[in-house]
């Protein structure tokens, strides 16, 4: 079955380029994402499963965990209201420098993750532009909580929004216009209206944000200041026991990031299976069951 | 940063923002509420967590002085890393390119056992987290891993070296080419490769010549993509490059170094470049995708 043609013979290749260009492309593949799979899973498991289970039990780990869910519990809730107000903002008004302002949005993706945490630092660390009051204060930010949520959230800032705007933006505003006219106010609008049209778009920027929220890694390392059991992530701790020479446990805590990549994976493609098929019954002519 | 619908980097296509007023407008009536309060928390939280922690990386450089920041940027070691950040950045692009290509094509138009499955897990790298790409890739190239023992006997060293670096920048950018050709390919009319072959073109003329020339905007606008965020990768990088100043040290772990030896100004130096280089690969990007609207609408 391999390499077999979908196309009339004449706009397709030989059989023999087919198979070549086939392997090629799954070669490639194998190596670079199935290899390194593979490789968490056997390092993991190395030393048997109650040595796995310890490592992902003992105090730091379960801290780590703990901090790692609260970082994302407060980075995605910001960064939705965040994603809903500006895309309302973009897509249901006209006005002077909108263009500048999506890119503006789009920002953080395009700077280094160590970047991202260092501007953090220069603002709040002890020799930064705020540190002197921030200390009279007694507030800590850098090395501390408050700093990996301000880096996490600079890191996944547009995720959201850009999932949004461009949904609103194919849909219209006419059902709004509608619900406007026929007496709705603002919030009844987007919570009637809005809302369930774009709940698959949303759905899926909550997704790929949460991810990245988990996932961080130079960014909340730069802050971080790597205490054990007090500002350490999931991924920071990984890196701490990889240091210490202790693979199997690092490889062992990295396997629950590697799940979280797969969760991630398949929700995402039922988010995208359900919206398809959300779209397909709402076209005219559709079949209703 | 996933790709979807050849929605890419810096500005998914809005088809009516091309219908702008030319005289200033802080908005134009319309009917729906919510204008003021949406708009003032957008720029209240943009400004908060994006603009002002950005801008004091200009700031802290500005503040250095001239002659600072200037020592600091020519320093040795500093142009050391930002070569290797460059080459091998610019290296794993060019593969990604040349491969990704090759995978888009067969995921496009070829049909083989478990394709959807395949399809799904090219997004792979931008969903594991960078630090167990990290270790992972690090675990595999070294000299006892399942790669890299084969390596070494052959006296390639295929960890922390500037090939381990490029290793990892494969890694992390293979999705990019892949979701920025992959839905240009599929839009291809084949209206026009019929034309051609009826005119006697062979397969490679047809290639070469008229579908190259259709996906070549989406086909760079991917490989910028991936060196973009190659240069700013650190997590998967960091343990398998060795870390060896002036050999194997990258342009965002010397940030790093620099910061925990409380080197703050020569850290935001060679931060203030890294971001300059980033706004014009920005806007590089816009550049290409504005030519790529142009090439499908044609």
């Amino acid at each position: 079955m391999v390499g077999r043609e979908v196309r009339r013979p004449f706009l397709s290749e030989p059989r023999w380029v087919r198979m070549l260009l086939t392997t090629v492309a799954l070669v490639f593949l194998a190596s670079f994402l199935a290899l390194p799979i593979a490789m968490v899973l056997a390092q993991a498991l190395k030393k048997g499963f109650a040595f796995y289970l310890h490592a992902l039990s003992e105090p730091d780990a379960l801290s780590a965990i703990r901090l790692t869910l609260i970082v994302a519990g407060v980075t995605v809730p910001l960064n939705l209201l965040f994603g809903v107000a500006a895309s309302w903002a973009i897509t249901k008004f006209d006005f002077t420098g909108k263009k500048f302002l999506i890119t503006l949005i789009d920002l953080p993706f395009s700077v280094s993750p160590v970047i991202s945490g260092l501007i953090f630092v220069l603002l709040f660390g002890a020799q930064g532009r705020l540190g002197e009051w921030l200390g009279d204060h007694n507030i800590r930010i850098i090395f501390s909580v408050p700093g990996i949520i301000l880096a996490t959230v600079f890191v996944t800032f547009p995720f959201i929004a850009r999932e949004l705007i461009p949904l609103m933006q194919a849909q219209g505003n006419e059902e709004e216009y509608a619900a406007v006219t026929l007496g709705a106010n603002g919030w009844q609008t987007f919570w009637k209206v809005t809302l369930p049209n774009i709940k698959w778009g949303l759905l899926y920027g909550v997704i790929l944000c949460n991810a990245r929220a988990m996932g961080e890694f130079g960014a909340v390392s730069v802050v971080s200041g790597h205490i054990r059991g007090l500002t350490n992530t999931i991924p920071l701790h990984v890196e701490i026991l990889y240091n210490e020479y202790n693979f199997t446990a690092a490889f062992a805590v990295a396997s629950i990031l590697m799940l979280l990549a797969f969760v991630t994976l398949a929700l995402k493609h039922w988010v995208e299976w359900r919206a398809a098929k959300d779209a397909a019954s709402s076209e005219p002519g559709a079949e209703t069951p | 940063m996933f790709v979807r619908d050849g929605s890419l980097s810096g500005e998914p296509s809005l088809p009516h923002l091309h219908e702008e007023n030319l005289k200033f407008t802080l908005k134009r009536y319309s009917a729906l509420p919510g204008f003021g309060i949406t708009m003032g928390f957008t720029l209240f939280y943009l400004s908060l967590i994006v603009l002002i922690p950005l801008s004091t990386i200009f700031f802290s450089a500005f503040s250095l002085g001239w002659g600072h920041f200037w020592e600091v940027v020519i320093s040795p070691r500093t142009l050391a890393a930002l070569r290797l950040s460059f080459g091998t950045s610019l290296v794993s692009a060019l593969i990604n390119a040349f491969f990704g290509l090759i995978v888009a094509w067969v995921l496009v138009r070829y049909e083989f056992p478990g394709k959807k499955f395949v399809d799904a897990f090219v997004d792979f790298p931008f969903a594991l987290p960078t630090a167990v790409a990290g270790i992972a890739l690090t675990a595999l190239y070294s000299q006892h891993g399942w790669v890299g023992k084969y390596l070494y006997a052959l006296g390639i060293k295929s960890a922390y070296s500037p090939l381990g670096i490029t290793i990892a920048l494969i890694f992390i950018g293979l999705p990019f080419v892949v979701r920025t050709v992959e839905p240009v390919l599929q839009n291809l009319e084949s209206e026009v490769e019929e034309a051609a072959a009826s005119l006697g073109a062979n397969r490679w003329q047809i290639f070469s010549k008229v579908i190259l020339p259709t996906i070549t905007p989406a086909l760079l606008t991917g490989t910028a993509m991936a060196f973009s965020r190659a240069l700013g990768e650190y997590g998967s990088v960091v343990f398998i490059a060795g870390n060896t100043p002036m050999k194997t040290e990258i342009a965002p772990l010397l940030i790093m170094v620099q910061l925990e030896q409380y080197e703050y100004a020569s850290a935001t130096a060679i931060a203030g470049i890294m971001l300059v280089v980033s706004f014009i690969m920005l806007l590089f990007l816009n550049i290409l995708q504005a030519w790529g609207r142009q090439n499908e609408s044609l």
